[in-house]
């Protein structure tokens, strides 16, 4: 452990150990909870069962190591590079077009202009306090075509009615979801770093003659970026793990596999096929892919935008 | 606060809109939960109806009140596990932000990788783990791993080194006040509304958490609220009477995390979180 740097101020006796003491309970709940469970999952990638005989009988199963061959598997698994590519497309949906509207939401918030802001702000925050499962139940109960008020007008209007949780859709009615749940939090995550900025650069932007919306674009636009890419990583990683909503939607439609995202088929791998060897190969690849996407996303921006700042 | 200032009327629409679209489905769960069981699907969809209290009753008669039992668990493995995760976070954020000492840095870049492993290459070797000790199914079994929040310590870090000033722990330290008694009486004080902040954000995080009860518990005496509505809407595919349950319990799901959110709204102190990326 002991990092090669100047030794610490000189202290007292057992005063060296007292931090240590204070992050001993952080540290064996975190090595129980994060890190064990980590390094057994790289163990069960790395094992397969093998059967003798029928296969029946306590000692019939036993465990044998594999070597990469789970992640070979996985690798060439149709089906696993079909549910990335769907949540990645589910992903390009949803990440701008939520933070394209927090955004929006957020420079209107801070608009002089704009009326009614105190109780937009609330009504837009409010789906954040609605947890992922029964935001899915509302939509869902919504979607669903005897309910829907949309599918209602439609069909007094004479017109089509449009199955919303068809293959063709289903992405969309998921993503929206998602877009409902987060837009809120996000526009607040952004206006609370446009608050925090001088209001005196404004006032002199606008004594050189700047319109509102200029102001917006040139210089309230660039001071958020830093919020702007902290909340885009923490959607990306979000979205990637989309779980619940997909879950609560399957029973109210066809149109969802039971390996539609990743993370569904890692459930349906482990609990429903009873492989926990190969499902523990796909969420190291998975946890692998979903670190690399962030970590890659903030080197890009960072040497984009913060390169020529600090 | 300028009243001289004219309204702009399109801003003024665009949020009136977004306004609008996010309340949409709220004000539909409140009409639906007034529904009789019989008009759900056969009444315009936002044509009120006056079964508010049949319903409840409905849902309180389920299974000998199932539905308050989830709640009662929600509220406890919320409100347990956010207490017992922010005083955990307040120690550690403390210690990495006052202390200087080996391996500081290592540790702190290990919490933050913490931050962005996945759920899921955690909650099922965690189920596997439990399981060899026989914890599965049990309320442990999601209130300790909920305990652990990389990201509430990060944030409590971030705090204690803006919050708690240097010559405030020197001078308790000179007046020879033991490390523990200076944590506890002097810096926790002055983390008190951060921590405040992260208590109310793992209240959220484990309230909202679906996964983590999903695979461990199987007894549903033990459920949380959104997996006992999930398990609930599953098997109203074959009894289409338990829609109304869902929705009227849905309703209610709602109901506490609102008042939450009004009554502490000074302590959704969300800066912190773009401190994230100031540093």
């Amino acid at each position: 452990m002991a990092a090669a740097r100047p030794a610490p101020p000189p202290r007292r006796g057992r005063g060296r150990l007292v931090p240590y003491a204070f992050l001993a309970p952080a540290i064996v709940l975190f090595t129980l909870f994060v890190v064990l469970p980590i390094a057994y999952t790289a163990y069960l990638s790395l094992l397969q069962v093998q059967v003798s005989g029928l296969g029946l009988g306590a000692g019939a199963r036993h465990e044998v190591f594999a070597a990469l061959q789970n992640y070979a598997v996985a690798v060439g698994d149709a089906e696993l590079w079909a549910s990335a590519l769907r949540v990645l497309a589910y992903g390009a949906v949803l990440v701008p077009t939520m933070l394209g509207l927090a955004l929006l939401f957020a420079l209107l918030l801070d608009a002089p202009r704009t009326g009614l802001r105190r109780a937009t702000r609330l009504a837009i925050f409010l789906p954040y306090a609605v947890p992922g499962v029964v935001a899915t139940l509302l939509w869902g109960f919504l979607y669903l075509p005897a309910v829907s008020p949309f599918q209602y007008v439609l069909r007094a209007a004479g017109l089509p009615v449009v199955d919303v949780l068809g293959p063709r859709s289903i992405l969309f009615a998921v993503a929206n979801i998602g877009l409902w749940g987060g837009v809120g939090f996000n526009m607040i995550v952004i206006y609370t770093a446009l608050r925090a900025v001088s209001r005196e650069l404004y006032e002199s932007a606008r004594m050189d003659g700047c319109t509102e919306l200029q102001l917006a674009l040139r210089i309230k636009v660039p001071l958020v970026t830093p919020a702007l890419v902290m909340t885009a990583v923490f959607s990306m990683i979000a979205t990637l793990q989309v779980f619940s909503e997909p879950t609560t939607l399957r029973p109210l439609t066809n149109s969802l596999s039971s390996t539609w995202t990743p993370l569904l088929k890692i459930y349906r791998d482990a609990f429903v096929r009873n492989d926990i060897y190969s499902a523990a190969a796909t969420s190291i690849l998975f946890a692998l892919v979903t670190l690399a996407l962030s970590f890659g996303f903030l080197r890009l921006v960072q040497s984009r935008a913060f390169g020529q700042e600090r | 606060m300028n009243g001289r200032t004219a309204r702009a009327p399109l801003p003024t629409a665009v949020m009136v809109l977004g306004a609008l679209y996010c309340l949409l489905p709220v004000a539909w769960v409140l009409v639906a939960a007034t529904k009789p069981r019989a008009d759900l699907f056969n009444s315009f969809t936002f044509a009120p109806g006056w079964a508010l209290l049949t319903n409840v009753g409905d849902l309180t008669a389920y299974r000998d009140g199932l539905f308050w039992r989830w709640t009662a668990n929600t509220a406890l493995y919320a409100g347990a596990g956010a207490l017992l995760s922010a005083g955990l976070s307040g120690l550690t954020g403390y210690a990495l932000a006052k202390f200087r000492f080996p391996g500081r840095t290592v540790l702190f870049n290990v919490l933050l990788a913490g931050v962005l492993v996945p759920g899921i290459t955690l909650a099922i070797p965690q189920y596997l783990l439990l399981a060899r000790v026989g914890l599965t199914d049990s309320y442990l079994s999601v209130l300790l791993p909920s305990i652990v929040s990389p990201f509430g310590m990060y944030l409590a870090r971030i705090y204690a080194a803006a919050a708690v000033p240097d010559e405030l722990l020197e001078v308790a330290r000179t007046d020879g006040a033991g490390e523990l008694r200076i944590f506890g009486s002097v810096a926790l004080p002055v983390m008190a509304p951060g921590l405040v902040t992260i208590f109310l954000f793992q209240f959220v995080a484990i309230w909202n958490n679906f996964l983590l009860p999903y695979i461990m518990l199987a007894d549903d005496r033990k459920f949380p609220i959104i997996v006992g509505l999930y398990t609930l809407l599953s098997e109203g595919v074959t009894q289409p009477a338990l829609y109304t349950l869902v929705i009227t319990g849905s309703l209610l799901s709602i109901v506490p995390l609102a008042a939450l959110f009004l009554s502490l709204q000074r302590y959704w102190r969300i800066d912190l979180l773009s401190g994230v990326v100031k540093g």
